[in-house]
């Protein structure tokens, strides 16, 4: 592949090796079934998720930008329509879509357009404040905190808990670069 | 002949995670090997800094009568340098490409721990065969 040009989100979910969808949804299922079990709070689990992606989010983000020859983003905004538009696609196969930019461009909403992880998913009425798939905000955060940004990832909507659509919300808080080895005054 | 003299892994805080020695001169002492490493990740940065272009990224490549120096830093601040004989092509290529397998068989590894030395077999044995292929190219023009 030549380098520098970026291959799209297609190209990269075509390309990978696939794997059957209910055994992810399934997967995915009995994680969040035993973390009730073990921890019993929904918030608990809540967390226990966010981490659990946040640990996912960290390793993935280099085979993300191994594999698709993407430049450095030049700001915020491109790094949300990347991860919109490449990124869901090439792990989940989902197009998502980015709106509702706030004024300085460190706040934004990505719709996702379905999620394969909530097929068949409902929540029972004792697990009503329970994020289920909050697995992927900490994916999120983790893969950005690798870039050097820190954000916060939030459900702005959630189809189980009665919304119309998955609607999360990425604020980048702030931009950490990398420390030199060496301070300016020594 | 080698082309390639040595391989050398950096993580984000400079520490060196994994070494390949491949010329006929022999394995590097472990102390020097992780000084190589922190002395090239002090280079690159200070490199950053004293470049006169805007938004430079760091030094990608060292040319030495003796040998020549190719770095990859990838966006996540890992950094991938082999040491190869002057006028080695191709070497950015293989870059990527150990770029590659270390996302796929290293960070994928659940059991590795992040910025830590990398002890993955699989790692190691599709180095090998990356490095093979590239060898017989290199002999093959």
């Amino acid at each position: 592949m030549a380098p520098g040009v970026p291959r799209s989100g297609d190209a990269m979910f075509a390309s990978v090796e696939h794997v059957n969808v209910e055994i992810f949804t399934l997967t995915y299922g009995a994680i969040v079934r035993q973390l009730l079990a073990d921890l019993e709070e929904v918030e608990e689990v809540n967390k226990q998720l966010e981490q659990m992606g946040y640990n996912i989010g960290i390793r993935l983000v280099d085979e993300f930008l191994a594999k698709c020859n993407v430049l450095r983003c030049v700001d915020f905004r491109e790094t949300a329509e990347v991860i919109a538009k490449v990124g869901f696609k090439m792990f989940l196969g989902l197009s998502a879509s980015v709106t509702n930019w706030d004024a300085e461009g460190t706040c934004c909403s990505m719709v996702l357009e379905d999620n394969p992880l909530v097929d068949s998913v409902e929540l029972p009425d004792t697990c009503q404040g329970l994020y289920y798939c909050n697995i992927l905000s900490g994916v999120i955060r983790g893969a950005l905190e690798m870039v050097s940004m820190k954000t916060e990832v939030t459900w702005a909507r959630d189809m189980l808990r009665g919304d119309d659509a998955f609607e999360l919300q990425v604020k980048l808080l702030k931009q950490v670069p990398e420390e030199n080895p060496y301070k300016d005054d020594e | 002949m080698a082309a390639i003299y040595s391989l050398y892994i950096i993580n984000k805080s400079g520490g060196l995670i994994f070494y390949k020695d491949y010329g006929s001169a022999g394995r590097m002492d472990t102390n020097d090997s992780l000084r190589v490493a922190s002395l090239w990740h002090s280079m690159h940065a200070i490199s950053q800094q004293l470049s006169p272009t805007v938004g430079c990224s760091g030094i990608e490549l060292l040319e030495a009568d003796t040998f020549d120096l190719h770095c990859f830093q990838s966006l996540t601040g890992t950094k991938f340098f082999v040491v190869c004989e002057p006028g080695t092509q191709h070497m950015e290529g293989l870059l990527t490409v150990i770029y590659e397998l270390y996302t796929d068989y290293v960070l994928k590894n659940p059991f590795y721990e992040m910025e830590m030395p990398i002890r993955c077999e699989l790692f190691d044995i599709n180095l090998t065969q990356a490095i093979q292929k590239d060898r017989v190219a290199l002999l093959g023009r």
